[in-house]
């Protein structure tokens, strides 16, 4: 499949006509004064600038904050559709669970020869102090973000796996308080779940987690490394959403084997703890001796069962993208089941036989660092030039372990609203998950990238991508 | 809560009062030096740049006190860690670090008054638009108090919110005061002969005083009334008694919180009792800059004794 093909379109069918999902918003948006709605368009700018919506970008000068380009048309998804793409999420989701669990216990995955071994070695988000540890709860993941795209009317992939630490959510909830401000009419006229319990559900799921040393109700704290971090927003908003302690590491230490932070009335123990920063940060005792960043001794406290650490240090291993070309065989082995959401077809680059296809069809593929994120270090070879496919040819020649390739998708399109009416932009989705010993909780809908170039495939807010409210209609 | 959170509501209220208190004391240069002559209006100019603490830093920079410099300096200039765009940068900065400690209404009115301030200085103020800019610093002062007192929770943070403000306001008035005093009157015994009544006009300018203080004394001024009404009268909300008054209920309340007697209990104990005792009489006996001296003096060690006793430093 390649970019050439026309692209799904979510909102019309070839011929033209409103798919079903849309019947709903398609007759609102008709019946719309055009000025009305570009005086709404540039209203919603200043409600996110208002709110203080942003997140921060580090440029020479200072940590400046930006905002992400809203679209005011939402993405629709029906209730039949979600159904089946929740069943899929939740089963790659308690795969990923026990995957980690069995690389960090018998890795009989690899003794079974499903995964080499390499790719543990290899794989830098490996943590040895969690080798035999089990957390609290059995939970390694409790808040995962699957990224996804569509080509078809039955054809989701998953892109992404995001388990360390899935960013975005604010955006979510942020997007449809917005919208619901700005076209209340649209809302009671189109039955939408609702999005909003997410930081009560986060809440209760952090809880239901909480280690065997913790006494009464747990205390559960947002760990963040400060305002000037990039999602700084969205660390402060859950915080206040859940009720929860925004904390940074100066704030904690060890205390009688407990972590504690300092509050006005003294030291005051934290049972859980969702953290926001890197493992590395974590500890200055086990990891980055240098970082100045971290409570040392935490590791000691966790393994000793006094703190939840969510997500659980070393989860990383499982976003690696090398990894992710496994994860239909993952799913298999750890479910017994088929994978109800396919892998994107993945080439790993360190096969020579496959480096040689890759070198081949670059022009046709995206290829990706194998730990690269948010959109960087990252060929689109359909929409790049001659001289830049020289230039990654050198990089991937180089290291070919560090890469992988996959076909450009025919991204789905939704449309998005512009001084000249709709127009349809390729879209990916972000559904957030919560894994707790009591389950598997996905919230109805998710973040809906977008971008906003014509044309483009990049929909990374870092690449100067938007985002959209993501409804999924009531039965 | 955490110490930190603590520490940054009560500096988000000392800047946002510093700031208010910054442009009160612009609007105040800003109208006697409309009824004087050039001379006399530079003398003015000259005295809000003491009044607000940064006379060394202008000096270095400027040789003359011109009113279009004077008050580019204090509100923007880059140079200038003490200029309102800063304070307002530091109110807004420690509002997002406290973000889940207040209420929504309350940072949304910071953000947007930041974003408005943040425009208006982000090019220089000329004669025609320095009085938008210091009413809008004092509209943000006072709609963020609005929002606090209708939306915030009655708990521990409130009361540091409060506590930063009280602190900061009881020294700006005892600051203006006492650079009054300094600069215009070196010998406060010899009341109302060569007096300057404009000057003290400025005074109660300077603390949106004036009003207040002519219903009081129908319409009469006088120096030992002003110090009075400004030092000890309760029920002006920019007097030190006033200030202190609050600052101890406000300290009070926390310490029932924290079920402790804390040193800044202690101090500000001894401040109330101090002010309770005080006659004007004796405040001249004292001398009015030495009283004034004592005063900040202890009104920056309850500060000290607030950070110490609620860990607000790592």
């Amino acid at each position: 499949m390649s970019a050439a093909t026309d692209p799904f379109d979510e909102m019309r069918d070839p011929a033209g006509a409103v798919r079903p999902a849309y019947a709903g918003y398609s007759q609102w948006y008709d019946e719309q004064e055009r000025d009305w709605l570009k005086r709404k368009d540039r209203e919603a700018e200043a409600v996110f600038r208002r709110t203080g919506i942003t997140f921060n970008v580090y440029s020479e000068e200072a940590a400046e904050e930006r905002l992400i380009p809203f679209d005011m048309v939402p993405r629709i998804v029906s209730a039949a559709e979600w159904r089946k793409l929740t069943k899929g999420i939740e089963q790659r989701v308690r795969a990923l669970n026990a995957f980690i669990h069995d690389l960090y216990h018998r890795q009989e995955i690899i003794r079974a020869g499903r995964v080499p071994e390499r790719l543990l070695r290899d794989n830098a988000a490996w943590l040895p102090d969690m080798v035999g540890f089990t957390p609290p709860g059995g939970v390694y993941t409790h808040i995962v973000g699957i990224d996804l795209v569509r080509t078809g009317p039955n054809d989701f992939f998953v892109l992404e796996d995001n388990a360390r630490t899935p960013s975005g959510v604010s955006y979510m909830l942020e997007n449809r308080e917005t919208m619901m401000a700005m076209f209340p009419e649209l809302f009671t006229r189109v039955g939408v779940e609702t999005v909003s319990d997410y930081p009560r559900k986060l809440a209760r799921s952090l809880a239901a987690c909480a280690p065997p040393k913790c006494k009464g109700k747990p205390t559960v704290a947002v760990l963040t490394p400060g305002i000037y971090n990039s999602a700084y927003y969205e660390h402060a908003f859950l915080a206040d959403q859940m009720g929860a302690e925004l904390v940074e590491a100066p704030d904690l230490r060890v205390i009688d084997g407990r972590v504690a932070m300092r509050t006005t009335g003294g030291y005051e123990p934290v049972d859980v703890l969702y953290r926001r920063v890197d493992d590395e940060y974590l500890d200055p005792l086990s990891f980055n001796p240098d970082s100045m960043l971290g409570v040392p001794g935490i590791m000691d406290v966790y393994r000793s069962g006094g703190i939840t650490i969510a997500n659980a240090p070393g989860t990383g291993i499982a976003d690696d993208k090398a990894i992710y070309s496994f994860m239909p065989d993952i799913v298999e082995f750890y479910t017994g089941e088929k994978p109800l959401l396919p892998n994107v077809e993945t080439h790993r680059c360190a096969d020579p036989e496959t480096l040689k296809y890759v070198l081949d069809n670059l022009a046709e593929l995206v290829v990706k660092e194998v730990h690269g994120s948010g959109g960087y270090g990252m060929l689109v070879g359909p929409t790049s030039s001659r001289r830049e496919i020289a230039d990654f040819r050198r990089k991937l020649v180089a290291n070919p372990d560090n890469y992988i390739a996959q076909p450009t998708l025919a991204l789905s399109t939704c449309p998005v609203f512009t001084r000249k009416g709709l127009a349809p932009r390729h879209v990916d989705l972000r559904p957030f998950v919560l894994v707790s010993p009591e389950g598997v909780e996905i919230t109805p809908g998710g973040l809906t990238r977008v971008a906003l170039k014509k044309g483009s495939l990049v929909v990374n807010s870092s690449q100067g991508g938007g985002t959209k409210d993501t409804w999924v209609l009531k039965d | 809560m955490l110490g930190r959170t603590a520490n940054g509501l009560f500096w988000m209220f000392r800047y946002l009062e510093r700031a208010e208190n910054t442009a009160r004391l612009l609007d105040a240069g800003l109208r006697m030096a409309l009824t004087r002559d050039i001379i006399s209006a530079e003398e003015e100019w000259r005295s809000v740049i003491q009044a607000s603490g940064q006379g060394n830093a202008y000096r270095a920079k400027h040789g003359t006190f011109t009113g279009i410099q004077v008050w580019n300096h204090i509100l923007r200039d880059r140079d200038n860690p003490g200029s309102v765009l800063e304070m307002m940068r530091n109110v807004r900065t420690n509002a997002r670090l406290v973000r889940n400690a207040i209420s929504g209404e309350l940072w949304s009115v910071v953000n947007e008054s930041w974003m408005q301030i943040d425009d208006a200085l982000s090019r220089p103020v000329g004669q025609g638009a320095v009085g938008g800019v210091i009413a809008m610093i004092r509209r943000a002062g006072t709609l963020a108090h609005g929002a606090m007192v209708n939306s915030m929770l009655r708990d521990a943070g409130y009361n540091f919110a409060n506590a930063g403000t009280f602190v900061e306001r009881a020294d700006n008035t005892a600051r203006i005061l006492d650079m009054k005093y300094y600069l215009l009157l070196p010998s406060l015994s010899y009341v109302g002969s060569s007096l300057d009544s404009g000057q003290w006009d400025q005074v109660l300018r300077s603390v949106s005083g004036d009003r207040a203080y002519r219903w009081l004394n129908a319409g009469q001024a006088d120096p030992r009334g002003i110090v009075e009404f400004l030092v000890m009268d309760e029920r002006f909300p920019r007097s030190l008694a006033f200030s202190h008054m609050m600052l101890r209920a406000n300290l009070k309340a926390l310490a029932r919180i924290h079920k402790t007697e804390a040193e800044s209990s202690r101090l500000i104990e001894q401040s109330s009792t101090m002010l309770g005792d005080l006659t004007i009489e004796k405040v001249f006996d004292e001398g009015l800059h030495e009283f004034l001296t004592r005063f900040m003096r202890s009104n920056a060690e309850i500060a000290r004794a607030i950070a110490d006793d609620y860990r607000f430093l790592r």
